[in-house]
This record gives structure tokens, C-alpha cells and sequence, in this order.
């Protein structure tokens, strides 16, 4: 196996925004799903995207780790651009850490496995070192005692979990939330919510598509809603939901909350 | 001697009944049918190995984004499908190995590069191979696409995904597909007697020549052939309950 490329130097700097869209369109087909999207998330900060059904909020963060390419426009992760035909993908995705609906675990693996796995054969991590970190990682998440169960033994809240601790593992500076409690029941959202709270409130920059809206109010340091592959309307929390500007995100937030 | 006496068993059997099982009480045809036995048996480990190999590899090179690459594979898959192993034996041995260059051997006689054996490894090998590149397709497009791009996000290469996480999964939902191929291919290896290779239907045709006790053979030879098959099958079972995962697919329920 090649040995890591070194962390490339893209003359970014803390003070600029650790992730920088400008204008990314995208086209599934005849389908324009995203109709140039800009925004910018400070290092450290917690953004929620949200907005109805098919407006391309997970379209928008997928593109963020390179897993949809886009057709136009400029995304820049810590600097780098993603939208670079020569872009080290892989580089890329070991700075970004990503949390789907689906949990997604790797199913013949055990959740302390699943963990370890990508350190393991993608940093090339010592192995002693990166049990420990799996370990801690499994109680930080608050599933100390299930390193063996299979994630087919597991609810979803802690396959969920599981899948938090095994992004969190590659250490990533910024992580990507894809509508993690949709597929969960109402008692286990909790405590995947409570998770990620923990980590905004660490200074983790998090990126969240979500459909909680009580939870983007508390842990979000801004909102954005996107309808029709366009955000409508972003703000802080607090302006955003007690006096929205947009008949869209009135609408919106007049149908949920 | 207890051999001593199970062969003056057989040999009044024979005496008494006209059953001609030489292949216990002659010592000579006894040799000849074990070392037969153990030619089928070596050949189709190798050629289980090699064709498991094969498949692997190649629906790995299905995926590719290369489309030279993919045609390569498709057309592998169809010629050596859509032919008669009979006819893909006949080809490598008296087609390619009339054509390829002789070489020496340490006596200094012009022999060619492979031998019938090793041809025949060659050629089942290649047609069980190409079965088991689509029953590995078929495993590995049983995996959903989320499994594939969370190990994408986690900073996997094509190849690292593959082998960590879809070819373990595909195996799994692929097992008894492959294990129906793999007895099929344990049978096949008879056909290697079409070019002398002295395995267990060979050894058996210069037995019963010589002894004129075709039927027995006959039966020896069904009920050999499905021990082996047998043995094959239990050895599947038993690989594919140890593959089994907790929680998912046949292993979930225990």
C-alpha cells in the first residue's frame, strides 16, 4: 500500500471559514436539484439544513465529501477544493466524518470492529492504539459493554451510535449529519440527539440535516432552509424560528411546528 | 493379517457371487484406483481454489471504471459459459498446446510446456472460474449501495472497500450458489479423462478393461463420486455456518 500523502497546504487558515460553498448547481438528469447554494461554517460551528422533502439538503451535504459530484460552482473543504478533477478523494474524506439515516454499519463486523476498521486499514493506525481510542470511544457514545454485539444485535439508536463513534474515529475535522433519526423510533432519537450535542458542544464543527426542529433550535449556531434546490432563508436560531422573513419558511415552519 | 484377510473376503466374494471388486484384493489395481482417487481429489482442490480465486478477482474487474477492463471479464465469462468444458479441455490441450513452443526438460527431451494435468487444471479451472464470477456478482450486487459509500465516506480506496466490506458480504449471500458450482466442477473433473489424466473415471476405465467387471465399477465409481460430493457439501455447511453473522441474514434468529 502507498503511504499517506502528507496533509496538503491549500493556504487555508482558522479564521476563514473551515467550509466555503459558492454557487454549487447540481443536475440529477433533467432534475436541477441544487440551483446555486452558497454558505460558509466557521470552525467549530453547528449548522442545521433544514427544509421539506426533495429540496436537496442531503444532495448538499453529500457533495461535501465528494460522494455526489457537482456540475458547477466551488466548494472548499479547510481550502481544498472539491470540485478539482485531481482531487485526492480519499485525503478529503479522512477530514470528513459522516453519519447516514441508515446507520450503514458494516454487518459482519462487530460495533468495536466497525470502529476500528478505517483507522486500522485506512490510516494505516497502530492497532493497540486504536482499540483504546475504539473503547473510549464506545463509552463516550454510552454503549461501554457492547464492543462484541453485532449491529445486527443492536437497536437502531445504538447502531446509530456505533456509526457516530466510527466516523468520530478517523478523527475528522468536521462531521456530516445525513437525517441520522429519521429511521429511528421516538425513544432512541434521544439519545442519538443528546450524542451530538455532546460533540457540538465540544467545538466539533457539524454539519446536520435534520427534521428535528426543537433540537436545530437548541444545538444549531445557524439554520439554513433550502426548498426547490435553494436556501430561501438562514439566520441564527432564534431570528430564524420566532420571526421568519420568507413566506416559503413561514409556510414551512407553520405546517411542523 | 487383517488386509490379508479382508482381501480373501473380496476374493471369495468374487468366487461366490461373480462380483469382481479387484480393486481390494489385487494389490496392483488397488494402488491404481487409490492413486486415481487422490488425482481427483487433487484436482479439485486446485481447481476450487484457483476458480474461488478467479471469481473474486474477477467480478472485482467488472466493477471497473475502465470498460476495457469490464469487456475483458464479460468476454471471459461468456466464451467459457457458453462452450462445453469437453470442447475447452480439447482446445487447451491439443489446440494451445499443439501451437505454444516445446521446451527441454533436465534429459534434454523436447517436451511440451504444460502437462495434461496441468492443462486440465488450467481449463476447469477457467470454467468454473467464469460461472463464479457472476454467482460473486450476483452476491456482490446483493449488497446495498449504502453499505458501499459508508466505507467510501470513511476514506476507503475501490480496492479497500471491495475487500473489507463487499467481498466478505457478497460471499456470504453467495455461498450456496457457489457451492452448487463448485460440486458441479468436482464432477466435471472427470472429463479431464478425455486427455489421460489418470484420475479416478481413467484409472477405473483400465480396471475394468483389464478385470472385465465393468458394472461393478460402475457402482464403485457412482458411489465414490457422491462420497466426495458428500464430503464437498459438508465442508460447504460447515464453512457457511462459521461465516454466519450474528444478527444478520441466516445467521440472525440464534
Amino acid at each position: 500500500m502507498a503511504a499517506l500523502s502528507p496533509p496538503e497546504d491549500f493556504g487555508w487558515t482558522p479564521d476563514q471559514p473551515l467550509i466555503r460553498l459558492v454557487d454549487v448547481r447540481k443536475s440529477f438528469g433533467a432534475i436541477e436539484v441544487l440551483k446555486g447554494v452558497s454558505l460558509d461554517v466557521a470552525k467549530g460551528e453547528a449548522i442545521c439544513i433544514i427544509g421539506p422533502s426533495g429540496s436537496g439538503k442531503s444532495t448538499l451535504i453529500r457533495c461535501i465529501n465528494a460522494l455526489v459530484p457537482i456540475d458547477s460552482g466551488t466548494i472548499r473543504v479547510e481550502g481544498q477544493e472539491v470540485n478539482d478533477p485531481d482531487l485526492d478523494k480519499l485525503a478529503l474524506r479522512r477530514k470528513v466524518g459522516m453519519v447516514f439515516q441508515q446507520y450503514n454499519l458494516f454487518p459482519h463486523r462487530t460495533a468495536l470492529d466497525n470502529i476500528m476498521m478505517a483507522p486500522l486499514h485506512v490510516l494505516k493506525q497502530d492497532r493497540r492504539e486504536v482499540e483504546a481510542r475504539a473503547r473510549a470511544l464506545m463509552a463516550k457514545v454510552r454503549l461501554a459493554g457492547k464492543e462484541k454485539a453485532y449491529p445486527g444485535e443492536l437497536s437502531g439508536g445504538q447502531q446509530q451510535r456505533v456509526a457516530i463513534a466510527r466516523a468520530l474515529a478517523m478523527r475528522p475535522d468536521v462531521m456530516l449529519f445525513d437525517e441520522v433519526t429519521a429511521a429511528l423510533d421516538p425513544e432512541t432519537v434521544k439519545e442519538v440527539l443528546l450524542t451530538i450535542r455532546e460533540l457540538a458542544e465540544e467545538g466539533m464543527t457539524c454539519i446536520l440535516v435534520t427534521h428535528e426542529m426543537g433540537f436545530a433550535r437548541e444545538v444549531a449556531d445557524h439554520i439554513y432552509f433550502t426548498d426547490a434546490g435553494v436556501i430561501v432563508e438562514h439566520g441564527p436560531p432564534a431570528s430564524f424560528f420566532d420571526d421568519p422573513r420568507d413566506p416559503r419558511t413561514q409556510a414551512f415552519l407553520g405546517q411542523i411546528l | 493379517m487383517l488386509m490379508e484377510t479382508v482381501a480373501r473376503w473380496f476374493l471369495d466374494l468374487y468366487e461366490t457371487t461373480g462380483i469382481n471388486l479387484t480393486i481390494v484384493y489385487d494389490a496392483y489395481d488397488r494402488q491404481r484406483f487409490l492413486s486415481g482417487l487422490g488425482m481427483t481429489i487433487y484436482l479439485a482442490v486446485v481447481c476450487i481454489l484457483i476458480s474461488i480465486a478467479i471469481g473474486a478477482v474477477g467480478a472485482w474487474a467488472q466493477g471497473s471504471p475502465l470498460r476495457v477492463v469490464r469487456g475483458l471479464v464479460n468476454g471471459f465469462v461468456v466464451i467459457f459459459r457458453n462452450t462445453p468444458p469437453l470442447v475447452q479441455i480439447f482446445f487447451f490441450y491439443f489446440g494451445l498446446g499443439q501451437i505454444l513452443p516445446r521446451i527441454e526438460d533436465a534429459d534434454g527431451m523436447r517436451v511440451p510446456i504444460l502437462t495434461n494435468v496441468q492443462w486440465a487444471i488450467v481449463s476447469l479451472s477457467l470454467f468454473a472460474g467464469a460461472f463464479n464470477v457472476e454467482i460473486f456478482r450476483s452476491g456482490l450486487e446483493a449488497v446495498p449501495r449504502t453499505t458501499t459509500e459508508a466505507a467510501q465516506a470513511l476514506g476507503y480506496t475501490r480496492l479497500g472497500v471491495y475487500r473489507h466490506v463487499l467481498l466478505p458480504l457478497a460471499l456470504r449471500i453467495c455461498l450456496p450458489a457457489l457451492n452448487n458450482n463448485l460440486v458441479n466442477l468436482l464432477k466435471t473433473t472427470t472429463l479431464a479423462y478425455a486427455i489421460a489424466v489418470p484420475e479416478t473415471l481413467y484409472v477405473s476405465k483400465q480396471i475394468w478393461t483389464d478385470s472385465q467387471n465393468v458394472p461393478v465399477m460402475m457402482i464403485v465409481l457412482l458411489i465414490v463420486y457422491t462420497l466426495l460430493v458428500g464430503i464437498l457439501v459438508f465442508i460447504m455447511h460447515r464453512w457457511e455456518k462459521a461465516l454466519a453473522i450474528p444478527g444478520y441474514g441466516q445467521g440472525s434468529g440464534r
